[in-house]
């Protein structure tokens, strides 16, 4: 043992090999991305430190014989002293380094969706049956006028003089999240491409530029404009259905990103515009936005860009005065303001910030959506709210609360396999989502996945049908900010007034 | 050939006017009255089309711009050559703040001062080579995580950068500085040495490009030695972080 390789830090999970199920096909050991499994020879051997309960192994062996447990030699409990804590400390100590990880907060916050209920109808409103009657799920993402102007054809019919704003037209009131060519592999983007186009809604390139295979899916594609404005040019600015700024993300508000130079490869540094191996930095702020008067100008940069007919949507981190500052993005011009909740996913944030900084969307939703309705001007913007949409109930009750449509990260990730490590950072993910290592992005098949994506979007928009339906409501706008049709259990008063609904029973 | 009056034209009409020029064909375009007007030549394409301006244009001139020529008689303002792609930009006067901010190709040619967040996050790929030369000084927080291309500060009339905050967090890029300067109070991720025959050799054609767009000697500006600054790492924060 010498003094550097010495360590006070245990493996937190085991890697135990049945050896007589095992029949020696080393599937583990190709599968496996972080180098657990070796062949020693005449059977499988594990290195349980290099194991990150990532699931893979003991998906595909083909004898089950594999388990994964907790290390079950315990660092000794201790109600303050947490087991993360005491090994952060040592991790830290033995490093001197910030401590970063993927995915969202694994924090035992609130879940302020799993304490609010939903009305339905009962004899003197009768409830809608979805598989026999249209329900609509149909939405449309981008500023509406404040009053329509009618006129009369020759006809004599009724025609629309108003021109309407670009607007993006969703099938169902889905989107996926932002999660850049980088962050996540090619064959995971295509995947969500593939997904997007069939079920007709829309993905984001997050910030690192559009990759040629995907210029094709334009229509169902929002470009993103970040503080590193890694692929941004007036052609992708127009490639796409729309353009959104990036001022924040819920899993590391007020911070900027970071592409170790490591991940940029030459396909990477073609698509970011970048040069291969060099770090792409996203700073911290946009170095042109100071304040909302220069965020309209931005937004209006854009929409000069691309002749006014692109929607453009700003995405911001919900923060503590969030109302004020959506208030204040909707009068600087956008056409959609994107809201990432605190649970929201990162592929890598410092954890000082990703677990104590930012709001729950529920909250941010409710005062947002009250704000804008006292100012008059909800019609300016739609809004879409992100940070862990966990099932349809959240989705749902995200809508009742003030949403026009909710974004999906982490839960399409989860479609491609991932079981929420949190590894995303280290870029060894076995499921060949968050990697650039070829022999792990081959395995992700974008054809099988984009139809479980499609599959999954598509069992949610059947589910809110049904819960419309027993709310006696035929179409999901009728369902927007109608916060009379929720409760709360199991919430203080203060939490009820700031969620805006009342307690169950009342 | 094509002149517009800008004298009380909002902005979007008169890019719109500007915009519809470019689809029919014309090349040349003399914008008269200028006063402010955001956003001129903002994502325009055509490597053949020239704008000559009179008067002051307003922020975000040639943002996104992918290819013209802008040519501005006075001074601009802030935020020119915005995440520009290619092209070039001729100030013949003064510029203000966050000049070149993500500027990936083409060149800004400023005769006079420039102010805060110059050449923040610029970058080269490729073929593509961002240049900036800025014929007197710069304010803070200049060259900020420059990531690539080229920024030249020529100190015309006896100026130095003034600010604070210089070249911090560059991980690329050079920037050329026709003057010794004390540069131990600035930035401590990079480099600061004498220029060389190679780098001279490379500056040349821009900075007689440079001396012809403001009919100065060139002879005189190259007469004096350069230093230049490069980062001392494409990642400079490589070692800041430990995985969970």
């Amino acid at each position: 043992m010498t003094k550097t390789s010495f360590s006070n830090l245990q493996p937190e999970y085991l890697a135990l090999v049945d050896h007589n199920k095992c029949v020696r096909c080393k599937r583990c050991i190709q599968n496996c991305g972080w180098g657990t499994y070796s062949f020693g020879g005449d059977k499988i051997l594990a290195d349980h430190s290099k194991c990150v309960a990532c699931g893979r192994c003991y998906t595909y062996c083909p004898e089950g014989a594999i388990s994964i447990v907790k290390n079950p030699t315990v660092i000794r409990e201790n109600a303050n002293w947490k087991e993360n804590l005491v090994q952060n400390i040592w991790r830290q100590s033995e490093t001197g380094g910030i401590i970063i990880s993927g995915m969202g907060t694994t924090f035992k916050y609130k879940k302020y969706f799993d304490h609010i209920l939903l009305d339905a109808c009962q004899v003197t409103n009768p409830s809608i049956d979805p598989l026999r009657e249209p329900m609509e799920l149909r939405t449309y993402l981008g500023k509406k006028p404040a009053k329509l102007d009618l006129g009369m054809d020759e006809n004599g019919e009724p025609v629309l003089k108003s021109k309407m704003p670009p607007q993006i037209e969703l099938q169902t009131p889905f989107v996926f999240g932002a999660m850049s060519y980088g962050s996540i592999s090619l064959n995971a983007q295509k995947a969500i491409a593939l997904a997007a186009r069939a079920l007709g809604i829309v993905m984001n390139t997050g910030e690192g530029g559009l990759h040629d295979d995907l210029v094709p899916f334009g229509k169902n594609i929002i470009v993103q404009v970040a503080s590193g404005r890694f692929g941004v040019h007036r052609d992708y600015l127009n490639s796409g259905i729309a353009v959104e700024i990036k001022i924040g993300q819920g899993a590391k508000p007020g911070i900027g990103g970071h592409l170790p130079g490591e991940k940029i490869g030459l396909d990477i540094s073609r698509t970011r515009m970048i040069p291969v191996g060099t770090d792409a930095i996203s700073p911290a702020p946009h170095h042109d936005i100071y304040s909302i008067e220069d965020l309209r100008q931005l937004i209006y940069a854009i929409k000069e860009a691309t002749d006014y007919e692109k929607p453009v949507s700003v995405k911001v981190a919900a923060v503590h005065n969030i109302a004020a500052i959506v208030s204040g993005i909707v009068r600087a011009g956008a056409d959609i303001v994107y809201i990432d909740g605190y649970t929201g996913g990162t592929g890598a944030a410092p954890n000082i910030v990703r677990d104590h900084v930012g709001l729950p969307i529920e909250l941010a939703l409710a005062q947002v959506d009250e704000r804008l309705r006292e100012e008059g001007i909800r019609n300016e913007a739609s809004i879409i709210a992100a940070g862990s949409i966990r099932s349809s109930a959240d989705a749902v009750k995200a809508i009742a609360l003030g949403a026009d449509a909710v974004a999906i990260g982490t839960a399409a990730l989860i479609v491609m396999g991932c079981h929420v490590c949190g590894k995303c950072n280290t870029g060894n993910c076995s499921w060949g989502i968050t990697t650039q290592r070829p022999e792990l992005v081959r395995r992700l098949d974008p054809e099988v996945y984009g139809e479980r994506l499609y599959n999954l979007i598509s069992a949610w928009s059947h589910e809110i049908q049904e819960v419309l339906g027993a709310m006696g409501v035929n179409s999901i706008e009728s369902l927007r900010g109608s916060r009379e049709r929720l409760r709360g259990v199991e919430l203080t008063d203060a939490e009820l007034k700031a969620l805006g609904i009342k307690h169950a029973g009342l | 050939m094509m002149t517009i009056d800008a004298a009380g034209m909002p902005y979007k009409e008169l890019n719109k006017q500007i915009r519809e020029g470019i689809a029919k064909g014309i090349k040349k375009f003399f914008l008269e009255n200028v006063n402010g007007q955001y956003y001129i030549g903002d994502g325009i394409k055509g490597d053949d089309v020239i704008i000559n301006i009179n008067g002051t244009p307003g922020n975000d001139l040639g943002a996104f711009m992918d290819g013209p020529t802008l040519i501005v008689n006075n001074n601009a303002q802030d935020n020119i050559g915005n995440t520009m792609n290619s092209g070039k930009i001729i100030v013949k006067g003064d510029a203000g703040d966050v000049v070149g901010y993500g500027m990936r190709g083409g060149r800004i040619y400023i005769f006079g001062n420039a102010g805060y967040r110059v050449g923040i996050h610029m970058k080269g790929y490729n073929e593509q080579l961002p240049v900036i030369i800025i014929g007197g000084k710069v304010g803070s927080f200049f060259a900020e995580y420059m990531a690539g291309g080229v920024i030249v500060l020529l100190g015309l009339n006896n100026t130095e950068p003034d600010g604070e905050y210089f070249a911090s967090g560059m991980h690329g890029g050079t920037i050329y500085i026709r003057k010794n300067i004390d540069f131990s109070k600035y930035s401590k991720e990079v480099e600061f040495i004498q220029a060389d025959e190679n780098d001279m050799n490379f500056l040349k054609k821009y900075l007689m490009e440079y001396s012809d767009s403001f009919n100065i000697s060139a002879e005189e500006i190259l007469g004096s030695s350069f230093y230049k600054i490069t980062p001392s790492s494409a990642r400079p924060y490589a070692h800041l972080y430990t995985s969970a």
